[in-house]
């Protein structure tokens, strides 16, 4: 399989002291489940928003599909971001905007600025992201308004308008935290099916030790801005989650992870 | 919770029965009401914009030439600003006084808006007695201030008397609404509580409904504060209440002198600024409490 | 202990009435402020309006032409606020933490409106009296000015409040600057815009009555004309007009608001 995705040596710095990030380094195949997981504050958030440049990096390599992500202008830039859909924690819906509408916000970045300012979507794209929501489960709720769904159903909004991107790689921030259990279930299993049957690459951010260890292919732990570890989510061992997350914290978050997993 | 059948496999591949129904789902938009209240809201006020522009009274003014000399006007005033006709003391002690009308109608509109806020409130009043304060109030509220001030001014003369009362007049209905909605909030709990040991009217009000709305009160009455000072400005120019007002109408209507007015404005933009941010800190600073 | 913190809150209560109190007499000694007279002179109030300020037959006479006043001055109101509503959106978008372009602009745009919205309605009328004359423009432009910054700062927090999100998920899709504004910042802030809109045009319709006493146009002059001229009735059913309009826009606009959000 091919590397789609390579981070090399990234750091970043807020103001004067703060270190999100020093010197991280991996790389994500074709086709991955990629869990990042750590304790809050560990600098998850904004790795993944180096990736897609919400946020500039310090320094360091970001290389996604042969482009030198750091490097692009603001019109390349744009051009590599519609093949990178993003899911958020807080979902991110215009919430007077209806369910299709939301939707084929994941087709503006293929529009000129005219044609995405007044919103002019062709039949096709209407089509495919009435598929697309019906394929999640949502279509039935199309016309409804976003503010009127579950917190689960807005984060499928959310998977079905980074979908419509056509993306290579979809990077998600916490996409189950703010859900309960039963709809983080149905949003994980969305997810994992994506990364099988579609074969886009999932890069996912998590504090759920025994959710990641469920779903990936691969684990990235990572503390006070530092990969701590880098491997198959089978090859994990307690010591590691130990490393991860503080000895005592880890001791609890694998004990109870634990369970699930064998 | 909803039921959520097996989780179906990703192909988009077209299936034409499946995109038949689809279409037909699309093709059933449901239309809604609010976003055609926005459009007829938007459309009639650009018309009625673009009726009133075809309406004005121009009186040939030559709209260039005006305003090139109000840039010119303007650069005078902020570029070149000077005190001629009073000097720097004099303006320091109107601007004194023009926050001394705003102080006064500050307080006066706040003690006596506390009380009618009170029996406003219908969790703490009836809700007849409620609506006769809240309708009375709304009616208050239409009428401009300057209109309060000058209908005063024919009993009490022109002064800072018919000034106060006009403008106490306006604070009053402003403050009411604001303190009536700030009690209504209180939780209904916390007066049941009260009323269940045995505690009458009076000491409900000063041991729970006052302590508990206090902040959003000291914070409405503050806005109300800055609002006053405009106010009592503009009162000074248009009804004779004195303070920096009146210079300002002095330096405008009677010596011509645009400099002068520059160095007017500059000390009334110093005061409403200084103003403006002190408000800004406390609704932030009611912001983290609540 | 805490009789300790009873005390304190005592005294902290007692320190505060006191500088509320020495602000206040020191407040009515500048401005000689008369506080018997203030007292007396509500009573003589509503006695001199229940016997001189009323409407009486003949004064409906000139009724036709208040209403051409007030038509003048209720269509400048309503336009300066439109026109300032979209040159504020502007500015609100450069100004907001959210979606300005960057750190120089924000701060240029806040400061123009902070300089806007403090200097008040009367200075301007004053000022542009100067070039304008009595025209409509000089009350168009006063009224203009000052909705100018208030609702710019009203947008700022709007937007800043409704769309931080969704701005941030239609960025991370590549769509451009002016896509991220029209699809996500207004629809989500327009209900609250708008709503702010109605409110800044019941205000300007006050406004534009203080406005028109200092510059000798629109409703105002006419209530001033009558005023001056000790023809209390006309003035009187100048005032009724003046609140049956404002109170008439405040109803479409709670209304609209009912409807809208």
């Amino acid at each position: 399989m091919t590397t789609l995705l390579e981070v090399k040596n990234v750091s970043k710095q807020f103001g004067k002291d703060t270190k999100a990030l020093s010197n991280v380094t991996f790389s994500v195949k074709e086709g991955e489940f990629v869990s990042v997981i750590g304790p809050s504050g560990a600098g998850k958030s904004t790795l993944l928003r180096c990736i897609n440049r919400m946020v500039d990096t310090s320094s360091g390599e970001i290389i996604f599909d042969d482009n030198y992500v750091h490097q692009l202008n603001k019109k390349e830039l744009k051009k590599v971001r519609t093949k990178i859909g993003m899911i958020f924690q807080h979902y991110n819906l215009v919430n007077r905007l209806s369910v299709i509408e939301n939707t084929l916000h994941g087709r503006l970045g293929y529009k000129s600025t005219l044609a995405g300012a007044l919103g002019l979507y062709s039949e096709d794209e209407k089509l495919q992201a009435a598929r697309i929501l019906q394929i999640l489960g949502l279509e039935e709720q199309i016309y409804k308004r976003s503010d009127q769904l579950s917190g689960g159903q807005k984060q499928r909004v959310g998977i079905a308008r980074a979908l419509i991107q056509d993306p290579k790689l979809l990077l998600c921030d916490e996409p189950i935290a703010s859900l309960d259990p039963n709809s983080s279930k149905i949003i994980m299993d969305h997810l994992r099916n994506i990364c099988t049957s579609m074969g886009i690459t999932v890069v996912v951010n998590l504090h759920q030790v025994d959710v990641a260890l469920k779903y990936s292919d691969r684990i990235i732990g990572v503390n006070s801005g530092k990969v701590v570890f880098d491997g198959t989510a089978k090859s994990i061992t307690s010591n590691d989650i130990h490393q991860i997350y503080g000895s005592d914290e880890g001791k609890l978050i694998f004990d109870l992870g634990g369970s699930h997993v064998s | 919770m909803q039921a959520e059948g097996p989780i179906k496999s990703f192909s988009l591949q077209a299936d034409q029965i499946l995109d038949k129904q689809l279409r037909e789902r699309l093709s059933k938009k449901p239309f809604s009401k609010s976003s055609i209240a926005i459009r007829t809201c938007g459309l009639l006020l650009t018309l009625l914009t673009i009726y009133a522009f075809i309406s004005f009274d121009y009186k040939d003014v030559n709209f260039i030439d005006a305003l090139l000399l109000t840039m010119d006007n303007l650069g005078k005033m902020f570029f070149d600003p000077h005190l001629k006709h009073f000097n720097f003391s004099h303006a320091l002690f109107q601007v004194l006084v023009t926050l001394g009308l705003a102080f006064l109608t500050t307080i006066f509109g706040a003690i006596i808006a506390l009380m009618l806020g009170l029996l406003a409130a219908e969790n703490i009043s009836s809700k007849p007695l409620s609506v006769v304060i809240k309708g009375t109030v709304a009616l208050i509220r239409a009428v401009p201030t300057v209109l309060w001030v000058l209908i005063f001014a024919v009993a009490a003369g022109l002064g800072s008397v018919a000034a106060v009362i006009g403008m106490t007049f306006h604070s009053i209905s402003y403050l009411v609404k604001a303190y009536s909605e700030s009690f209504e909030e209180l939780d209904k709990g916390t007066i049941e509580a009260l009323q269940a040991s045995g505690a009458n009217w009076w000491q409900i009000v000063f041991q729970a409904v006052i302590p508990s709305t206090i902040t959003y009160m000291v914070s409405w009455t503050f806005m109300r504060f800055e609002i006053n000072f405009a106010v009592a400005v503009a009162m000074g120019a248009a009804a004779g209440a004195g303070g920096i007002g009146f210079d300002m109408f002095m330096a405008s209507g009677f010596y011509f002198d645009l400099r002068e007015i520059g160095a007017i404005t500059y000390f009334i933009l110093l005061v409403a600024i200084c103003l403006e941010i002190f408000a800004t800190r406390i609704k932030r600073k009611l912001q983290v409490l609540s | 202990m805490s009789a300790d913190v009873f005390a304190k809150k005592r005294r902290n209560s007692l320190l505060l009435f006191l500088i509320v109190g020495v602000a206040t007499i020191v407040s009515i000694i500048i401005t000689e402020y008369n506080v018997a007279k203030g007292f007396t002179s509500v009573p003589k109030a509503v006695q001199w309006a229940l016997s001189n300020f009323y409407p009486t037959m003949d004064s409906l006479a000139k009724l036709p032409d208040i209403l051409v006043k007030l038509k003048e001055t209720l269509l400048i109101s309503i336009a300066a606020t439109t026109v300032a509503a979209v040159l504020a959106f502007i500015f609100a978008v450069l100004g907001s933490n959210t979606t300005k372009v960057n750190r120089f602009f924000g701060s240029i745009s806040r400061g123009i409106a902070i300089l806007f919205r403090n200097i008040d309605v009367s200075v301007w009328s004053m000022v542009l009296l100067f070039s304008f004359g009595q025209s409509s423009f000089t009350g168009y432009f006063a009224l203009f000015f000052g909705s100018f910054g208030f609702l710019t700062r009203a947008f700022i927090e709007t937007i800043d409040e409704v769309s931080g999100s969704s701005v941030e998920a239609l960025q991370a899709t590549g769509a451009t600057y002016l896509t991220v504004i029209s699809q996500s910042v207004i629809p989500s802030t327009i209900p609250q815009m708008i709503s702010w809109v109605l409110f800044m045009i019941e205000t300007n319709i006050r406004n534009a009555t203080l406005v028109g006493l200092l510059t000798g146009s629109g409703i105002g002059f006419t209530f001033n004309l009558y005023y001056k001229s000790l023809n209390y009735d006309i003035a009187s059913l100048v005032v009724i007009t003046i609140i049956i309009s404002i109170l008439c826009i405040e109803f479409i606009s709670n209304y609209v608001r009912r409807m809208i959000l």
